[in-house]
C-alpha cells in the first residue's frame, strides 16, 4: 500500500471516514480538526459566558445579592481563563486549521497526528481546570493572573496549574504546527509574500506562542513549587519576591493579548476587501505591522504592573515602548479604512461584524493609550476602566472578529448560505448590547470603582444596572449566532456557489462549496491574478 | 501512485494522539490530587498518577514504534523530513524559552530583589520596615533571605563534581558529533562505539549529579528549602538533569536503532534530533556552570 500522494486507499477520497471514533478521535484530517476546535470553542464561549452572566446578575444591584464572594472570586477569576484559553485561542486555531491549508494549497497540516493531539488536550485539560469549581478547595479564585502569595491560598492549585500546563502543551504543539504547514507545505509559486494577510497573522503569533507559552509555564511551575515543595521563588523571607512572579507572567501576558488580537487583524484583513471589492491597501505595510507590533510585545510587559513599585526608569522605558505600539496599529486602522475608500462596498454580516470591529477596536486601543501614561494608570488601575478596555479590544476585537470569520468562511465550510436576516439581526444586537454592556464600565472606573468585587458603592448603582442589562441582551444574543449556525449547517436551501463572494479571491475559493474532505492532494497551479492580495509589486 | 514522490503526503488515522491526550489527563489528575490530598489521608492519587506514567510510556512506546515503521517503508519523503526537521527545532526553542523563565528568575532576584531587600535602590522600605538588619548577599551569607529560610547552609563549590560534570558534557557532544560523521560515512562498529560512550558519559554525568544532590542535603545543608538560593539552585539544576535523563533515554534508543539497521548515512532524522537536543542540554548545562555555580 503506497502512502504517498494520498492516504487511506479503502476510504473514499472525497467522502469522510464512516464511524464517530474513526472520524473524530483518529482523525488526521485539517478540516475535521478544525472543526472539533470551533465546536470546542462555541462551547467554552457559552460556559464562560455563563460565569460572566453570574457576575453580572451579582452586580445588577449593590449589596450581596446572590452568591457568596468567595464564590464571586471564582467565577471572575474562571471567567477569564476559560474565554482566553478556552474560547478564543481555540477558535483562532480551529480557524487557522481549517484556512491555513487552504489559503496555501496545502493538503493539510505539516504534522496531522500532533495536531490531533493538540486538540484532544484541550477537552481534558478543561475538565480538569472546570472540576475545581466542585473540589473541596474550591477554584481558582485570585483572578486568572494568579499572583502570588493570594493565588497560593487555593486549595486546588495543582489543578489549575496542570490544566495549564497541558493548555500550553496544545498551544506550543499548534504553534509548532501552524508554522511548519506555512513555510514548508506551501504550494509551488505561493510565495511568502503572496500569502493572505491571515496566513501571515498566524505566523507570526504561531511565533509569540512558542515563545511565551513556555514562559508561562515556568512560572506557574514555580507557583506549584513554592506551594507543595517548599521553594521560596515569592517568598520575600526566603529571599524571593512575589513581583518576580509578576514580570514573567505578564512577559508571557504580553505577547499574549497579541496572540489573541494578531490573527483577527488578519481575518479583517480577509474580509474588508472582499466587500469593498478591492485589494487591501498596504499589504507589504500590513505584514510588516503585524510584525512589528510582536516584536514590540516582547518589551511592554511592566505596563501591567506600574502600580506596583517599579524603579522610575521602567516605568518611563514601559511606557514609551507602549506608546509606541500605537503606530503600527495605527497603520493597519488606516490601511482598513484606504481598503473600504473608494471600494464597490456591499454589507453582509460578516463585513458589519469587520466594520464594527474596525471602530470598537480602535475605541479599546484609545483606552490602552491612555492607560499607557504611567500617572494616569496610577488612577486606573484595577479599575472597571481597565475591564471596559480588554472588553472592548476582546469582545469587540477578538470576538467579532472570530464571529465575522465563522460567517465568511461558514459557507465554504457546510456548503449551504446562511440566513443573511438573521445573521443581521444577530450582529445589530451584538453591536448594540456589547456597547451598553462595556461603555459605562469606563465611566464606572473613571469614578473608581475596583474590578473583581462583587459588592460596590450605592453611587455606582446606576451604571451597573445599565451595564447588567446590556450583558444579559448581549448574552441572549448569541443564542441566534447558534441559530444561524444550527440551520445553516443542516437546514439551510440555499447553496453555496465555489466562489460564495462577489469580490472573494484567494485559494480557498477555488475549490468546491462545501471544501471536500480532502483538498490539494495535488499542488494547485497559483494564479496571481487569483490570489487574495493580487499582485504585490508596489 | 508510487512514482508521484512529488505529491503531498498525509498520515494515516492514528488512535495514538488521543490515547497521548488520555495518558497525559491521567498523569496531570494523579499528580493533583496527590498533591491537594490533605496530609496523611491515603488518596487514590498515587495510584492514578502510577497509572498515567506507565501509560505515557506505553503511549512514547507505541507512537514511536508507528512512526520508525512507517519511516522504514519509505513512506516519509523530503517534504516530511522537513516538518519533522522544523517541528523538533521550535520543540527546542520552545524548551529553551521554558528555561529562559527560570534563569530569568535567578537574575532578577540576583540583580533586583535581593538588593532591594537589603535597602539598595528602591526597595527600601521592606527593608526599613521588616528587616533592617538584612544585609543583601548571595550563596551561603543570605541566599536563603532575610529569615534564613531551610537554615544556614553552604554552596556547592564550582571547582569540584560541577567542573567535571563540565567537561563530562562537552566530551559527550564531542563523541556524539564524531558517531554523526561516521553514520554518514556509514561506518557502523565506529557510530555503535561513540554513541555508546555517550550514553555512558550521559549516565556518568547523572551519577555525579546524583552524588552532588546527596551531599548538598547531608553535608552542606543546601536545600530546596535553603531560601531562594535553593529554589532557583535546585530547579535549574534538577529540570536540567531531568532533561538529561529524557536526553540519554533517547541517546540509548538511537543506539539500539544503530544496532538494528535503522538508519542510513542520507536518512537518520531521529538521530539528528536526539543529537540536536543533547547539544542543547549541553549548552543549558554552560549556563548553568556559569550563573549557578561560578558567579
Amino acid at each position: 500500500m503506497s502512502y504517498a500522494a494520498t492516504h487511506d486507499q479503502h476510504d473514499d477520497h472525497h467522502g469522510a471516514p464512516k464511524g464517530f471514533f474513526q472520524r473524530w478521535c483518529m482523525s488526521t484530517n485539517h478540516k475535521d480538526i478544525g472543526t472539533l476546535y470551533l465546536i470546542f470553542s462555541l462551547t467554552m464561549l457559552f460556559i464562560g459566558g455563563s460565569f460572566a452572566m453570574l457576575i453580572r446578575a451579582e452586580l445588577f444591584k449593590p449589596g450581596m445579592q446572590l452568591m457568596q464572594p468567595y464564590f464571586f472570586n471564582e467565577m471572575t477569576a474562571m471567567h477569564a481563563l476559560v474565554m482566553i484559553f478556552g474560547a478564543i485561542m481555540p477558535a483562532f486555531v480551529g480557524l487557522g486549521n481549517w484556512m491555513i491549508p487552504l489559503m496555501v494549497g496545502a493538503p493539510d497540516m505539516a504534522l496531522p497526528r500532533m495536531n490531533n493531539l493538540s486538540f484532544w488536550i484541550l477537552p481534558f485539560a478543561f475538565v480538569l481546570l472546570l472540576s475545581t469549581l466542585f473540589l473541596p478547595g474550591g477554584g481558582p479564585a485570585g483572578g486568572w493572573t494568579m499572583y502570588p502569595p493570594l493565588s497560593l491560598q487555593s486549595g486546588s492549585l495543582a489543578y489549575a496549574v496542570f490544566a495549564i500546563h497541558l493548555m500550553g502543551i496544545s498551544s506550543i504543539m499548534g504553534a509548532i504546527n501552524i508554522i511548519a504547514t506555512i513555510l514548508n507545505m506551501r504550494a509551488p509559486g505561493m510565495d511568502l509574500m503572496k500569502m493572505p494577510v491571515f496566513v501571515w497573522s498566524w505566523l507570526i503569533t504561531a511565533f509569540l506562542l512558542i515563545a511565551v507559552m513556555p514562559a508561562l509555564a515556568g512560572a506557574v511551575t514555580m507557583l506549584l513549587t513554592d506551594k507543595y515543595f517548599g521553594t521560596n521563588f515569592f517568598n520575600p523571607g526566603g529571599g524571593g519576591d512575589p513581583v518576580l512572579y509578576q514580570h514573567i507572567f505578564w512577559f508571557f501576558g504580553h505577547p499574549e493579548v497579541y496572540i489573541m488580537i494578531l490573527p483577527a487583524f488578519g481575518i479583517i484583513s480577509e474580509i474588508v476587501p472582499t466587500f469593498a471589492r478591492k485589494p487591501i491597501f498596504g499589504y507589504k505595510a500590513m505584514v510588516f505591522a503585524i510584525a512589528c507590533i510582536a516584536f514590540l510585545s516582547f518589551i511592554v510587559w511592566a505596563h501591567h504592573m506600574f502600580a506596583v513599585g517599579l524603579p522610575l526608569g521602567a516605568e518611563v522605558f514601559f511606557m514609551y515602548a507602549t506608546m509606541l505600539i500605537s503606530v503600527p496599529t495605527g497603520v493597519k486602522v488606516f490601511n482598513w479604512v484606504a481598503t473600504m475608500w473608494g471600494g464597490s462596498m456591499t454589507f453582509e454580516t460578516p463585513m458589519l461584524f469587520a466594520i464594527a470591529f474596525i471602530i470598537l477596536f480602535t475605541i479599546g486601543g484609545f483606552s490602552g493609550l491612555m492607560m499607557a501614561l504611567v500617572p494616569a494608570d496610577f488612577q486606573y488601575h484595577d479599575t472597571y476602566f481597565i475591564v471596559a478596555h480588554f472588553h472592548y479590544v476582546l469582545v469587540t476585537g477578538a470576538l467579532f472578529a472570530i464571529i465575522g470569520a465563522a460567517y465568511y468562511w461558514m459557507p465554504k465550510w457546510t456548503g449551504n448560505m446562511y440566513n443573511e436576516f438573521w445573521g443581521k439581526v444577530h450582529f445589530w444586537n451584538s453591536v448594540i448590547w456589547v456597547n451598553v454592556l462595556f461603555f459605562p464600565q469606563h465611566f464606572l472606573g473613571l469614578a473608581g470603582m475596583p474590578r473583581r468585587i462583587p459588592d460596590y458603592n450605592v453611587a455606582f448603582a446606576n451604571f451597573n444596572m445599565i451595564s447588567s442589562i446590556g450583558g444579559f441582551l448581549f448574552g441572549a444574543t448569541q443564542l441566534i449566532f447558534v441559530g444561524v449556525l444550527i440551520h445553516c449547517a443542516f437546514f439551510s436551501k440555499k447553496k453555496a456557489t465555489d466562489r460564495v463572494w462577489e469580490g472573494a479571491k484567494g485559494l480557498e475559493w477555488t475549490i468546491p462549496s462545501p471544501a471536500p474532505h480532502h483538498t490539494f492532494e495535488v499542488p494547485p497551479v497559483i494564479n496571481d491574478d487569483e490570489l487574495a492580495h493580487g499582485h504585490v509589486n508596489d | 501512485m508510487g512514482q508521484q514522490h512529488d505529491a503531498y503526503f498525509v498520515p494515516t488515522k492514528s488512535y495514538w494522539p488521543f490515547v497521548a491526550a488520555v495518558v497525559m489527563f491521567t498523569t496531570v489528575f494523579g499528580a493533583a490530587h496527590w498533591l491537594g490530598a490533605e496530609p496523611g489521608e491515603s488518596g487514590f492519587g498515587k495510584s492514578v498518577l502510577t497509572i498515567g506514567v506507565i501509560g505515557m510510556l506505553a503511549m512514547f512506546f507505541g507512537w514511536f514504534r508507528s512512526v520508525i515503521n512507517e519511516s522504514l517503508a519509505g513512506n516519509y519523503n523530503h517534504q516530511v523530513d522537513t516538518s519533522f526537521r522544523m517541528g523538533m527545532m521550535w520543540f527546542i526553542f520552545s524548551e529553551v524559552m521554558f528555561f529562559g523563565a527560570f534563569f530569568g528568575a535567578l537574575f532578577y532576584i540576583r540583580m533586583f530583589s535581593v538588593p532591594w531587600l537589603g535597602g539598595h535602590g528602591h526597595g527600601v522600605l521592606t527593608h526599613e520596615f521588616l528587616w533592617s538588619d538584612y544585609t543583601a548577599a548571595w550563596g551561603a551569607n543570605g541566599g536563603n533571605g532575610p529569615e534564613q529560610a531551610g537554615g544556614a547552609f553552604r554552596t556547592v563549590p564550582a571547582w569540584g563534581l560541577p567542573l567535571l560534570n563540565t567537561l563530562i558534557l562537552l566530551t559527550s557532544s564531542v563523541t556524539v558529533t564524531i558517531a554523526h560523521h561516521a553514520l554518514r560515512a556509514g561506518h557502523r562498529g565506529k557510530i555503535l562505539l561513540f554513541l555508546g560512550l555517550t550514553v555512558l558519559l550521559g549516565a556518568t554525568f547523572l551519577y555525579f549529579q546524583a552524588h552532588e544532590y546527596m551531599e548538598a542535603y547531608k553535608e552542606l545543608n543546601l536545600t530546596l528549602h535553603s531560601g531562594v538560593y535553593g529554589s532557583t539552585f535546585f530547579m535549574l539544576t534538577g529540570f536540567h538533569g531531568l532533561h538529561v535523563t529524557l536526553g540519554t533515554i533517547m541517546l540509548a534508543v538511537i543506539w539500539l536503532r544503530v544496532l538494528k539497521g535503522h538508519f542510513d548515512k542520507d536518512h537518520h532524522f531521529g538521530f539528528e534530533a536526539v543529537a540536536w537536543y543533547w547539544h542543547f542540554v549541553d549548552v543549558v548545562w554552560l549556563g548553568l556552570f556559569m550563573f549557578v555555580y561560578i558567579l
